[in-house]
């Protein structure tokens, strides 16, 4: 008599393989989840006795702190791995780090790598449920998962609505993740950017390219702005920062043609006045913020559906 | 093969015993809350809502509770059950809070309600109110209002229609489906 709620994949890899019913399914999980975090007492009792690993081989606080805290809202325990403190230090491989990892019984593996394809590598490895945390320039799930949340909150639903991505497509794995989710949903897709940004051939993908912010955000229901990200950027592919401000940073003077329900979001962490300007940061259509709030629910509701196939293979 | 137990008028006139006896009983609808269960819970907890307020012109709060996030065979199942919204927008601090369910068969649910209530807060006291009541009791729970008994066989199924939620109100008991 009870409903049931199934995933088609048993690991979170990339936006690319989910269908638009694991979307749906992930997203209204997460929207029942999201109050939890009003509570006073946060914390449900779900995952007593479960163990999260976060496996992180990259710098971050919003992401870690994120898987974390929806780990431990489930009664979980969590335990951070950095890459520096790891014995990958020592010269160990990746794949004997996870195989350790496995013979200490964890239920689920959080993994963020600076080489795209690392967590796909990972899954052959471990036999418990990996969820991608960002994998070199591929993929980022949760973060466009959050994403989407954020929207449909504002917008109602998703399909037919006209999204721009700004910034550092090229080297974005938000964006990517983000092409392949929203087309799955049915929104079209705009990349704005200078040439040397967007990869060569992202028509395949199925998106418009432009080259001029004013232009290209004209028409978006949401826009999009990515960090430039300064420890990718000693290849020439910009003159100056100063330069790609001049002409890609999203101000109050852009946003004078765009209807004021348009949306306006940004995966963090923000370098203020380079990519959008301080104002449009903290304006009324900025929802910022409210994207790192949905982080914890969806990856709760990631770790709450994922949970069922862990269990399935131990028995 | 399934028969009606309780039918439209039968349903209506055990709703309105209950606010009877939830006044009697809480000498009035001053403290006290209403707590649905998902989903039929739900339903039932508003119309004694609706019904107290026609008896003493108070609006009792009511509120939503979904268990799933406290089952205890979750772990066991392959299938996540849908998760629902859990809706209580007032402290349960110092309330008399009256807890709602169609049927009471295991208490287990019920074991699951009580330990999610209390993390919102410490209840002045949580009282049982269910439709149908239909014995097998795996938990010492035992309800303080209750529609019908029912003496049932474990292999029997009972099935509680709502309009609300299924267009019809009725309450049948059926052989399982295996």
């Amino acid at each position: 008599m009870t409903q049931t709620a199934t995933l088609s994949q048993r690991n979170i890899i990339s936006m690319e393989s989910l269908t638009d019913t694991d979307i749906d399914t992930i997203l209204d999980t997460a929207d029942s989840f999201k109050e939890i975090s009003t509570r006073t007492i946060k914390k449900v009792p779900t995952l007593r006795g479960r163990t999260i690993i976060n496996l992180f081989f990259e710098p971050s606080t919003r992401t870690r702190t994120s898987f974390e805290i929806a780990g431990k809202r489930l009664s979980a325990d969590v335990i951070n791995i950095s890459g520096a403190s790891s014995s990958t230090v020592k010269g160990e491989s990746l794949i004997d780090t996870v195989k350790n990892l496995e013979a200490m019984n964890p239920d689920i593996l959080v993994v963020r790598h600076n080489c795209s394809g690392a967590p796909a590598l990972i899954t052959q490895f471990f036999n418990k449920p990996v969820i991608n945390a960002g994998d070199g320039t591929h993929e980022h799930p949760s973060q466009s998962l959050l994403d989407l949340l954020t929207i449909r909150e504002y917008k109602g639903n998703l399909k037919g609505l006209k999204v721009a991505i700004v910034g550092d497509i090229a080297h974005s794995r938000v964006a990517r993740s983000n092409i392949h989710a929203m087309q799955t949903m049915g929104m079209t897709v705009k990349v704005i950017a200078p040439p040397t940004l967007i990869p060569i051939d992202i028509e395949h993908l199925g998106v418009d390219v432009c080259h001029d912010l004013t232009n290209g955000i004209r028409d978006a229901d949401v826009i999009m702005i990515l960090r430039i990200q300064m420890e990718r950027q000693n290849q020439g592919l910009l003159s100056s920062l100063r330069e790609y401000s001049n002409y890609f940073c999203l101000t109050e003077e852009h946003l004078s043609n765009v209807s004021d329900e348009t949306l306006i979001i940004h995966p963090g962490p923000v370098n203020r006045g380079i990519e959008i300007s301080l104002d449009v940061m903290e304006g009324s259509r900025s929802l910022i913020l409210n994207q790192v709030t949905n982080g914890v629910a969806i990856r709760m509701a990631l770790f709450y559906l994922l949970l069922g196939e862990s269990d399935a293979n131990s028995n | 093969m399934s028969t009606i137990i309780l039918n439209e008028k039968d349903i209506a006139r055990a709703i309105n015993r209950i606010s009877h006896e939830i006044l009697e009983r809480n000498q009035g609808a001053e403290n006290i809350a209403l707590i649905g269960i998902r989903t039929r819970g739900v339903t039932l907890s508003s119309r004694l809502q609706n019904k107290i307020n026609a008896i003493e012109n108070i609006e009792v709060a009511t509120g939503a509770l979904d268990i799933t996030l406290y089952r205890d065979d979750l772990g066991a199942r392959l299938q996540k059950p849908e998760l629902k919204k859990t809706e209580i927008t007032f402290g349960l601090e110092g309330k008399h809070v009256i807890l709602c369910d169609d049927v009471l068969f295991t208490g287990r649910t019920i074991r699951a309600a009580i330990d999610a209530l209390i993390d919102f807060g410490r209840p002045a006291s949580v009282q049982l109110a269910v439709l149908i009541d239909r014995g097998h009791r795996e938990l010492p729970i035992r309800p303080d209002y209750v529609g019908k008994n029912i003496p049932t066989s474990k292999s029997k199924r009972v099935q509680v229609f709502l309009k609300e939620v299924d267009d019809e109100d009725k309450v049948i008991i059926q052989e399982q489906v295996k």
